[in-house]
């Protein structure tokens, strides 16, 4: 347990999560206009569909992997008893991998040659693509040189971050992975430390409500029905949209 | 019965000189932002052309508005739960900056700055988004005035309904014709881009049915662009929110007339409020296209009705707001009278805002003359010497009507879900109140046939004195009836009035509650 690894392995974590959390919460809060998808399809909108498409598509399969390993690391330990469907996970996950990656070098590709996609780009747009992409080249060679990750990350780093969130952090699993792997988990927790600062933070504004309302909405200042009724004049109702 | 208010417009376009004073109106006090320089959130095209963005009524292209399914429901022809989430990291449908066109300035510090040389210094245009020189495209009313050309008249997604003759009638030289359409938001009762919005920002308000796009929740998913199948809902591209129309709610919450129709030179927009009945629209967007049309005038309830008085009443429209329904000028044009059309009902959005179609240049045809023809003319029918006419008499009366410059079929796709008849019988309306007015003031028409026209168009003297007075002579407060909008009440939306009733100034604010 050297000093580095307690640093990256329990220090980082704790301080991403808390910027993470700070962060996002006051970005909401106080520059909640900012909080916007920025979709650049307007200015460009052919190239965008090979790029935006296996990118968003590819990292939507890729974190909710990393995610039920998480959370369920049994259940994916069940799953992975049989060869046949570990293969089938890691081909998979692989592939989806690929697809971040093709989509990534495209949309860099995209915003650093178009010149109207150029104008609605920020230093920290490239920065943040960049960091993607570190983290998913460093994703797909383990996928291929530390082979049936699927596997050894339930049952090794899975503990791990649960032991974070206990605040009973345990490192020695992860202090005796190999530096590609130590590379990648550092680099998570630095994509989450500089999460509220970029364009990512759509992400936790994902429209999924809309499948759940009725698709008009109208909206009144005053709540109609009650605001003739002799009978509510002293009401405490607070009008509907406060 | 659920009858709410509607701010509705009508625009009567046999008045429109396409000067494009509205737009500028607009774009000084509302687009002239980053970001916005390429939206006309009011914009006046040329007709037969191809609009702005170009094709806009195309909906193969853009897929906008609402389609009816074979059950007899309806659903958002390119977007929706299903279809808006699954292409929510890329729209296929959503406009491009070049669909509307690139915003240009020109470089006119050049004129100036230029060192001395050989050759005049030019003002080279240089583009608004990049700010790099460009070779202007296209830009604001590109196509104005253009009738008849290859590029834009004849791609005009009307004429797909008309034979390859008529279109080539259209445009015959000594037939070329060509009017002018302005428009603005809709504010539908059904709105395809309020149903589009993902992330629940778009929203019509209940008092005045305004439509309003929250500018804290948009998130950029730009689906409101697609499915609004006017194009009225535009992106702005350095903001990352979707902006459109907003009927200049603070003017009209002070009691003046949006920006756009003030400024109208020709005075050819009116405002008013209509009462409509809320439980109909999911069954009146859904009639079959033939239906659309009366369906469409039906929601639209009578103002003067004691029963929709009472449920109006029922439901928080202040008295006020009822009194300017009954006084609106626009619920005269479109249900008294029955002469203002909605455009492209077959969209399904219920737009509130209608068209008187234009008659002229429609009813001055011009046809080659032969001496018959010539005895029953009028003395006042002005020929010129080559033979050919300029007819505008009244000899056959509806007759003009089929001859018109434009085809019946192709003004009929645009305001009646093509139907031919019932275009007819509002362009006979605007005819019958020129036979009467020609009638009265000029007297080379007798009686007789006045009479035979009114019956034809069932119009009264009277309705025809009124039609003439709305159209020609009205004043700015007859052609726009804005309802009051109750500040005291409106204030409530941004605080609870009863938290600072009775509240102690100065220093502290507390609640004088009863001590213990």
């Amino acid at each position: 347990m050297t000093l580095p690894n307690l640093f990256f392995f329990v220090g980082l974590p704790y301080i991403a999560i808390v910027i993470f959390l700070v962060g996002t919460i006051q970005r909401y809060r106080n520059t909640g206009f900012k909080v916007s998808s920025l979709s650049s399809q307007f200015l460009e909108g052919k190239k965008l569909f090979w790029a935006s498409v296996p990118f968003h598509w590819g990292i939507l399969v890729v974190f909710f992997g990393h995610l039920l390993a998480f959370l369920i690391p049994s259940g994916i330990l069940a799953w992975n008893a049989q060869p046949v469907r570990l293969l089938i996970l890691q081909v998979t996950a692989w592939a989806f991998g690929l697809s971040v990656l093709v989509g990534l070098l495209g949309l860099i590709a995209r915003r650093l040659t178009n010149p109207r996609v150029k104008m609605v780009t920020t230093k920290m747009d490239v920065f943040i693509e960049l960091q993607i992409l570190l983290q998913t080249v460093l994703g797909l060679y383990i996928g291929y040189a530390h082979r049936w990750g699927a596997s050894w990350f339930a049952a090794d780093l899975s503990p791990y971050l649960w032991s974070l969130f206990k605040l009973d952090p345990q490192i020695t699993a992860v202090s005796a992975m190999p530096l590609v792997i130590q590379l990648h988990i550092i680099n998570a927790f630095l994509i989450f430390a500089i999460f509220p600062f970029t364009r990512l933070v759509h992400i936790l504004v994902a429209p999924l409500h809309y499948l759940s309302r009725p698709y008009q909405r109208v909206m009144w200042n005053w709540d109609r029905t009650a605001i003739r009724d002799p009978r509510t004049p002293w009401s405490e109702a607070r009008p509907r949209n406060n | 019965m659920d009858i709410r208010a509607q701010v509705s417009m009508v625009f009567h376009l046999d008045k429109c000189i396409g000067c494009h004073t509205c737009s500028i109106a607009c774009k000084n006090i509302w687009t002239d932002r980053k970001g916005v320089e390429y939206q006309w959130w009011n914009n006046v095209e040329t007709k037969p052309g191809t609009g702005y963005p170009g094709k806009w009524e195309d909906q193969d292209i853009y897929k906008g508005g609402w389609e009816r399914g074979d059950d007899g429901k309806i659903h958002l022809k390119g977007a929706g739960k299903g279809k808006g989430l699954a292409n929510i990291f890329h729209n296929p449908y959503l406009p491009s900056v070049e669909d509307y066109y690139e915003p240009f300035t020109y470089n006119y510090l050049n004129l100036i700055e230029a060192p001395p040389g050989d050759d005049q210094p030019t003002a080279r245009p240089v583009s608004l988004i990049t700010g790099e020189p460009m070779d202007v495209q296209m830009g604001p009313n590109w196509d104005d005035d253009l009738s008849g050309t290859p590029d834009y008249a004849r791609n005009d997604p009307n004429l797909k309904k008309l034979s390859p003759a008529e279109q080539e009638a259209m445009f015959q030289l000594e037939r070329m014709a060509f009017f002018y359409l302005p428009r603005i938001c809709n504010h539908c009762l059904n709105p395809g881009c309020v149903a589009s919005c993902p992330s629940g920002a778009i929203y019509k308000r209940g008092e005045d049915g305004v439509v309003l796009i929250n500018q804290e929740v948009c998130r950029a998913w730009r689906m409101c662009v697609t499915a609004c199948p006017y194009k009225k809902s535009y992106y702005n591209w350095h903001s990352g929110k979707s902006e459109k129309c907003i009927l200049c709610y603070p003017r009209m919450e002070a009691g003046y007339a949006p920006a756009c129709m003030h400024s109208c030179v020709g005075r050819i927009r009116y405002l008013g409020v209509m009462l409509y009945d809320a439980d109909k629209i999911e069954k009146t967007a859904s009639m079959p296209e033939n239906e659309l049309i009366n369906a469409h005038l039906d929601i639209i309830q009578d103002p003067f009705d004691p029963e929709v008085i009472a449920a109006a009443k029922k439901n928080g429209v202040p008295d006020s707001t009822i009194k300017a329904a009954q006084n609106s000028p626009t619920y005269k044009f479109v249900k008294e009278w029955g002469m203002a059309l909605p455009l492209h009902a077959e969209f399904r959005t219920l737009p509130m805002l209608f068209y008187v179609p234009p008659l002229l240049p429609v009813m001055a045809s011009v046809t080659e003359t032969d001496g018959a023809q010539k005895s029953k003319l009028n003395p006042i029918a002005k020929t010129w010497t080559d033979n050919w006419l300029y007819d505008t008499s009244t000899e056959e009366l509806w007759g003009t009507i089929e001859q018109s410059r434009f085809p019946l079929k192709y003004m009929a796709s645009m305001f009646t879900a093509g139907d031919e008849k019932a275009m007819a019988e509002r362009l006979k309306k605007l005819m019958a109140v020129r036979i009467y007015r020609r009638w009265k003031t000029v007297g080379d028409i007798d009686e007789a046939k006045v009479n035979q026209v009114l019956k034809d168009t069932h119009l009264t003297k009277d309705e025809c004195e009124s039609i003439y007075y709305l159209t020609s002579l009205a004043k700015f407060n007859d052609r726009f009836v804005v309802p009051p909008a109750h500040r005291e009440q409106a204030i409530e939306m941004l605080e609870f009035t009863g938290d600072v009733k009775g509240s102690t100034g100065f220093g502290f604010r507390q609640k004088p509650e009863r001590g213990m």
